[in-house]
Protein backbone atom coordinates (compact mmCIF):
# COMPACT_ATOMS: atom_id res chain seq x y z
CA UNK A 1 0.00 0.00 0.00
CA UNK A 2 1.16 3.50 -0.77
CA UNK A 3 1.60 6.40 1.59
CA UNK A 4 1.56 10.09 0.75
CA UNK A 5 2.87 12.86 2.99
CA UNK A 6 2.34 16.57 2.47
CA UNK A 7 4.79 19.33 3.27
CA UNK A 8 1.68 21.33 4.18
CA UNK A 9 3.33 24.69 4.73
CA UNK A 10 4.43 24.78 1.07
CA UNK A 11 0.95 23.92 -0.22
CA UNK A 12 -1.05 26.67 -1.97
CA UNK A 13 -4.29 24.72 -2.10
CA UNK A 14 -4.57 24.79 -5.91
CA UNK A 15 -6.36 21.45 -5.95
CA UNK A 16 -4.54 19.91 -8.94
CA UNK A 17 -3.67 16.85 -6.82
CA UNK A 18 -7.33 16.44 -5.85
CA UNK A 19 -8.20 16.26 -9.54
CA UNK A 20 -5.30 13.91 -10.36
CA UNK A 21 -5.94 11.23 -7.72
CA UNK A 22 -7.60 8.26 -9.48
CA UNK A 23 -9.00 7.07 -6.13
CA UNK A 24 -10.31 10.46 -5.01
CA UNK A 25 -8.43 10.26 -1.70
CA UNK A 26 -7.17 13.83 -1.50
CA UNK A 27 -9.23 16.80 -0.32
CA UNK A 28 -8.64 20.46 0.48
CA UNK A 29 -8.72 20.76 4.25
CA UNK A 30 -10.85 23.87 4.72
CA UNK A 31 -10.65 23.47 8.50
CA UNK A 32 -6.97 24.46 8.67
CA UNK A 33 -4.74 27.25 7.43
CA UNK A 34 -1.03 26.83 6.75
CA UNK A 35 1.80 29.31 7.26
CA UNK A 36 1.03 31.01 3.91
CA UNK A 37 -2.67 31.33 4.77
CA UNK A 38 -3.93 28.71 2.31
CA UNK A 39 -6.14 25.71 3.00
CA UNK A 40 -3.70 22.84 2.35
CA UNK A 41 -4.39 19.55 0.59
CA UNK A 42 -4.71 16.55 2.90
CA UNK A 43 -5.66 12.91 2.99
CA UNK A 44 -7.04 10.57 5.62
CA UNK A 45 -4.49 8.71 7.78
CA UNK A 46 -5.65 5.29 6.54
CA UNK A 47 -6.45 6.25 2.93
CA UNK A 48 -6.10 3.24 0.58
CA UNK A 49 -3.38 4.91 -1.55
CA UNK A 50 -2.08 2.86 -4.48
CA UNK A 51 1.21 4.78 -4.74
CA UNK A 52 0.73 5.89 -8.37
CA UNK A 53 2.25 9.33 -7.58
CA UNK A 54 -0.12 11.11 -10.00
CA UNK A 55 -0.78 13.72 -7.28
CA UNK A 56 2.92 14.41 -6.82
CA UNK A 57 3.47 14.62 -10.58
CA UNK A 58 0.83 17.33 -10.93
CA UNK A 59 1.89 19.32 -7.84
CA UNK A 60 3.50 22.63 -8.89
CA UNK A 61 5.21 23.09 -5.53
CA UNK A 62 6.70 19.64 -4.81
CA UNK A 63 4.60 19.37 -1.68
CA UNK A 64 3.92 15.65 -1.93
CA UNK A 65 6.19 12.73 -1.13
CA UNK A 66 4.99 9.27 -2.17
CA UNK A 67 6.17 6.00 -0.65
CA UNK A 68 5.16 2.48 -1.40
CA UNK B 1 10.47 2.63 -0.99
CA UNK B 2 10.20 6.21 -2.16
CA UNK B 3 8.15 6.49 -5.34
CA UNK B 4 8.31 10.27 -5.66
CA UNK B 5 10.21 12.98 -3.83
CA UNK B 6 11.41 16.50 -4.55
CA UNK B 7 14.39 16.42 -6.98
CA UNK B 8 17.66 17.17 -5.20
CA UNK B 9 18.57 19.91 -7.64
CA UNK B 10 15.56 21.94 -6.49
CA UNK B 11 16.16 24.07 -3.38
CA UNK B 12 13.82 24.04 -0.39
CA UNK B 13 12.87 27.69 -0.90
CA UNK B 14 9.09 28.11 -1.22
CA UNK B 15 8.26 29.22 -4.78
CA UNK B 16 6.69 32.64 -5.27
CA UNK B 17 4.43 31.43 -8.09
CA UNK B 18 0.64 31.68 -7.80
CA UNK B 19 -1.39 28.60 -6.80
CA UNK B 20 -1.62 26.19 -9.72
CA UNK B 21 1.04 27.97 -11.80
CA UNK B 22 2.73 25.61 -14.24
CA UNK B 23 6.16 27.18 -13.70
CA UNK B 24 6.68 25.18 -10.50
CA UNK B 25 5.78 22.00 -12.31
CA UNK B 26 8.19 22.69 -15.17
CA UNK B 27 10.93 23.62 -12.66
CA UNK B 28 10.41 20.20 -11.11
CA UNK B 29 10.62 18.47 -14.50
CA UNK B 30 13.83 20.30 -15.44
CA UNK B 31 15.37 19.57 -12.01
CA UNK B 32 14.40 15.93 -12.33
CA UNK B 33 16.03 15.69 -15.77
CA UNK B 34 19.24 17.23 -14.38
CA UNK B 35 19.17 14.74 -11.49
CA UNK B 36 18.55 11.74 -13.71
CA UNK B 37 21.34 12.64 -16.11
CA UNK B 38 23.63 13.38 -13.13
CA UNK B 39 24.79 16.74 -14.51
CA UNK B 40 24.05 19.00 -11.53
CA UNK B 41 27.73 19.96 -11.07
CA UNK B 42 28.21 21.12 -14.63
CA UNK B 43 24.82 22.65 -15.44
CA UNK B 44 24.39 26.40 -15.87
CA UNK B 45 20.89 27.83 -16.22
CA UNK B 46 19.94 31.18 -17.69
CA UNK B 47 16.91 32.81 -16.07
CA UNK B 48 14.60 35.11 -18.06
CA UNK B 49 12.70 38.29 -17.22
CA UNK B 50 9.09 37.47 -16.41
CA UNK B 51 7.44 35.37 -13.76
CA UNK B 52 10.37 32.93 -13.78
CA UNK B 53 12.87 35.73 -13.06
CA UNK B 54 13.64 34.21 -9.66
CA UNK B 55 14.37 30.76 -11.13
CA UNK B 56 17.89 31.17 -9.72
CA UNK B 57 16.43 30.97 -6.21
CA UNK B 58 14.95 27.56 -6.90
CA UNK B 59 17.44 25.60 -9.03
CA UNK B 60 20.43 24.28 -7.14
CA UNK B 61 22.75 24.78 -10.13
CA UNK B 62 24.80 27.76 -11.29
CA UNK B 63 22.51 30.40 -12.75
CA UNK B 64 22.89 33.60 -14.77
CA UNK B 65 20.20 36.26 -15.04
CA UNK B 66 19.80 37.64 -18.57
CA UNK B 67 18.22 40.93 -19.57
CA UNK B 68 14.77 40.77 -21.12
CA UNK B 69 14.66 38.28 -23.99
CA UNK B 70 18.42 37.84 -24.17
CA UNK B 71 18.65 34.44 -22.46
CA UNK B 72 19.67 32.50 -25.61
CA UNK B 73 22.38 35.08 -26.38
CA UNK B 74 23.74 34.87 -22.83
CA UNK B 75 23.50 31.08 -22.97
CA UNK B 76 25.46 31.11 -26.25
CA UNK B 77 28.22 33.08 -24.54
CA UNK B 78 28.33 30.74 -21.55
CA UNK B 79 28.38 27.65 -23.74
CA UNK B 80 31.09 28.96 -26.06
CA UNK B 81 33.24 30.08 -23.14
CA UNK B 82 33.12 26.61 -21.60
CA UNK B 83 31.69 23.94 -23.92
CA UNK B 84 32.02 21.29 -21.18
CA UNK B 85 29.07 22.88 -19.33
CA UNK B 86 25.45 21.96 -19.92
CA UNK B 87 23.60 25.22 -20.51
CA UNK B 88 19.86 25.75 -20.56
CA UNK B 89 17.71 28.84 -21.04
CA UNK B 90 14.32 28.95 -19.31
CA UNK B 91 11.96 31.53 -20.81
CA UNK B 92 8.33 32.57 -20.91
CA UNK B 93 6.35 33.70 -23.93
CA UNK B 94 6.66 37.45 -23.40
CA UNK B 95 10.41 36.99 -23.05
CA UNK B 96 11.07 34.50 -25.83
CA UNK B 97 8.40 35.21 -28.45
CA UNK B 98 8.24 38.99 -28.17
CA UNK B 99 11.28 41.00 -27.09
CA UNK B 100 13.62 38.02 -27.45
CA UNK B 101 12.43 36.78 -30.84
CA UNK B 102 15.62 37.93 -32.60
CA UNK B 103 17.89 36.10 -30.17
CA UNK B 104 15.67 33.03 -30.25
CA UNK B 105 15.61 32.76 -34.05
CA UNK B 106 19.30 33.49 -34.55
CA UNK B 107 20.43 31.15 -31.78
CA UNK B 108 18.35 28.42 -33.42
CA UNK B 109 19.64 29.37 -36.88
CA UNK B 110 23.23 29.03 -35.66
CA UNK B 111 22.36 25.67 -34.15
CA UNK B 112 24.06 26.42 -30.84
CA UNK B 113 24.44 23.34 -28.65
CA UNK B 114 21.91 24.55 -26.05
CA UNK B 115 18.66 23.50 -24.44
CA UNK B 116 15.85 26.07 -24.45
CA UNK B 117 12.72 25.54 -22.35
CA UNK B 118 9.85 27.79 -23.45
CA UNK B 119 6.77 28.24 -21.25
CA UNK B 120 3.81 29.31 -23.38
CA UNK B 121 0.87 30.45 -21.26
CA UNK B 122 -0.61 32.88 -23.80
CA UNK B 123 -0.32 35.93 -21.55
CA UNK B 124 2.16 38.27 -19.84
CA UNK B 125 2.05 36.98 -16.28
CA UNK B 126 4.37 39.15 -14.17
CA UNK B 127 3.16 42.52 -15.47
CA UNK B 128 -0.48 41.66 -14.78
CA UNK B 129 -2.04 39.81 -17.69
CA UNK B 130 -1.46 41.85 -20.86
CA UNK B 131 -1.81 40.37 -24.34
CA UNK B 132 1.22 38.35 -25.43
CA UNK B 133 2.34 37.38 -28.95
CA UNK B 134 0.94 33.94 -28.11
CA UNK B 135 -2.51 35.05 -26.83
CA UNK B 136 -5.25 33.21 -28.69
CA UNK B 137 -7.59 34.97 -31.18
CA UNK B 138 -10.50 36.38 -29.16
CA UNK B 139 -8.70 35.92 -25.83
CA UNK B 140 -9.62 38.56 -23.24
CA UNK B 141 -6.64 40.15 -21.51
CA UNK B 142 -5.92 43.49 -19.80
CA UNK B 143 -4.91 45.06 -23.12
CA UNK B 144 -7.54 43.29 -25.25
CA UNK B 145 -10.71 43.68 -23.14
CA UNK B 146 -12.93 42.83 -26.14
CA UNK B 147 -10.80 39.82 -27.07
CA UNK B 148 -7.73 39.66 -29.31
CA UNK B 149 -8.75 41.18 -32.64
CA UNK B 150 -6.64 39.49 -35.32
CA UNK B 151 -7.45 42.24 -37.85
CA UNK B 152 -5.55 44.84 -35.86
CA UNK B 153 -2.97 42.94 -33.84
CA UNK B 154 -2.46 39.86 -35.99
CA UNK B 155 -2.31 36.20 -35.17
CA UNK B 156 -0.50 34.36 -32.36
CA UNK B 157 3.02 33.21 -33.14
CA UNK B 158 3.57 29.46 -33.29
CA UNK B 159 7.19 29.34 -32.24
CA UNK B 160 7.82 25.61 -32.76
CA UNK B 161 6.51 25.70 -36.33
CA UNK B 162 8.55 28.84 -37.02
CA UNK B 163 11.83 27.39 -35.71
CA UNK B 164 11.21 24.07 -37.44
CA UNK B 165 11.61 25.79 -40.82
CA UNK B 166 15.26 26.50 -39.98
CA UNK B 167 18.00 24.12 -41.05
CA UNK B 168 20.15 24.00 -37.91
CA UNK B 169 17.92 23.05 -34.93
CA UNK B 170 18.30 19.44 -33.90
CA UNK B 171 15.19 18.81 -31.86
CA UNK B 172 11.94 20.79 -31.49
CA UNK B 173 8.94 19.52 -29.58
CA UNK B 174 5.78 20.99 -28.06
CA UNK B 175 4.37 19.43 -24.90
CA UNK B 176 1.80 20.42 -22.26
CA UNK B 177 1.56 19.95 -18.48
CA UNK B 178 -2.22 19.97 -17.97
CA UNK B 179 -2.66 16.25 -17.25
CA UNK B 180 -0.63 13.34 -15.92
CA UNK B 181 -0.29 11.89 -19.43
CA UNK B 182 1.03 15.16 -20.83
CA UNK B 183 3.37 15.67 -17.85
CA UNK B 184 4.89 12.25 -18.60
CA UNK B 185 5.52 13.30 -22.21
CA UNK B 186 6.97 16.61 -21.06
CA UNK B 187 9.40 14.79 -18.74
CA UNK B 188 10.55 12.63 -21.63
CA UNK B 189 10.95 15.60 -24.02
CA UNK B 190 12.92 17.73 -21.56
CA UNK B 191 15.20 14.83 -20.67
CA UNK B 192 15.84 14.25 -24.36
CA UNK B 193 16.60 17.95 -24.87
CA UNK B 194 19.32 17.73 -22.19
CA UNK B 195 20.57 14.38 -23.49
CA UNK B 196 21.00 15.88 -26.98
CA UNK B 197 23.19 18.61 -25.55
CA UNK B 198 25.32 16.14 -23.56
CA UNK B 199 25.89 14.21 -26.78
CA UNK B 200 26.77 17.46 -28.57
CA UNK B 201 24.00 17.11 -31.11
CA UNK B 202 22.91 20.75 -31.17
CA UNK B 203 20.02 23.10 -30.52
CA UNK B 204 17.10 21.52 -28.65
CA UNK B 205 13.90 23.45 -28.01
CA UNK B 206 10.95 22.32 -25.89
CA UNK B 207 7.79 24.45 -25.77
CA UNK B 208 5.54 23.75 -22.80
CA UNK B 209 1.90 24.82 -23.15
CA UNK B 210 1.06 25.89 -19.62
CA UNK B 211 -1.68 27.44 -17.54
CA UNK B 212 -1.73 30.87 -15.88
CA UNK B 213 -4.82 30.58 -13.63
CA UNK B 214 -4.40 34.01 -12.00
CA UNK B 215 -4.28 36.08 -15.17
CA UNK B 216 -6.77 33.93 -17.01
CA UNK B 217 -8.99 34.53 -13.96
CA UNK B 218 -9.80 30.84 -13.55
CA UNK B 219 -9.42 28.18 -10.91
CA UNK B 220 -6.32 26.01 -11.51
CA UNK B 221 -8.37 22.96 -12.46
CA UNK B 222 -10.48 25.02 -14.92
CA UNK B 223 -7.32 26.57 -16.34
CA UNK B 224 -5.94 23.12 -17.15
CA UNK B 225 -9.23 22.29 -18.85
CA UNK B 226 -8.92 25.52 -20.88
CA UNK B 227 -5.44 24.41 -21.97
CA UNK B 228 -6.95 21.16 -23.23
CA UNK B 229 -9.96 22.74 -24.95
CA UNK B 230 -8.58 26.02 -26.30
CA UNK B 231 -4.80 26.09 -26.36
CA UNK B 232 -3.89 22.60 -27.57
CA UNK B 233 -6.16 22.85 -30.67
CA UNK B 234 -4.30 26.04 -31.67
CA UNK B 235 -0.87 24.84 -30.51
CA UNK B 236 -0.86 21.15 -31.48
CA UNK B 237 1.45 18.97 -29.41
CA UNK B 238 4.12 16.84 -30.99
CA UNK B 239 7.63 16.65 -32.41
CA UNK B 240 8.24 19.26 -35.09
CA UNK B 241 11.83 18.37 -35.81
CA UNK B 242 14.06 15.54 -34.69
CA UNK B 243 17.20 14.86 -36.67
CA UNK B 244 17.53 11.51 -34.84
CA UNK B 245 14.60 10.31 -36.88
CA UNK B 246 15.77 11.79 -40.16
CA UNK B 247 18.86 9.58 -40.17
Amino acid sequence: MGKITFDSDLCKGCGLCVEACPKGLIFIDTGTLNQKGYHPAATAEDAPCIGCAFCAMMCPDCVIKVEK
Amino acid sequence: MIVFDKPKCLKDAPMHYCPGCAHGLVHRIVAQAVDELDIQDKTIGVAPVGCAVFAYNYFDVDMVEASHGRAPAVATGVKRADPSRIVFAYQGDGDLASIGMTETVHTAARGENLTVIFINNAIYGMTGGQMAPTSLPGQITQTSPYGRDVNTVGYPVKVCELLATLEAPYYIERVAVNSVKNVRRAEKAIRKAFQNQIEGKGYSFVEVVAACPTNWKMKPVDANRWVEEQMIPYYPLGVFKDKDEQK
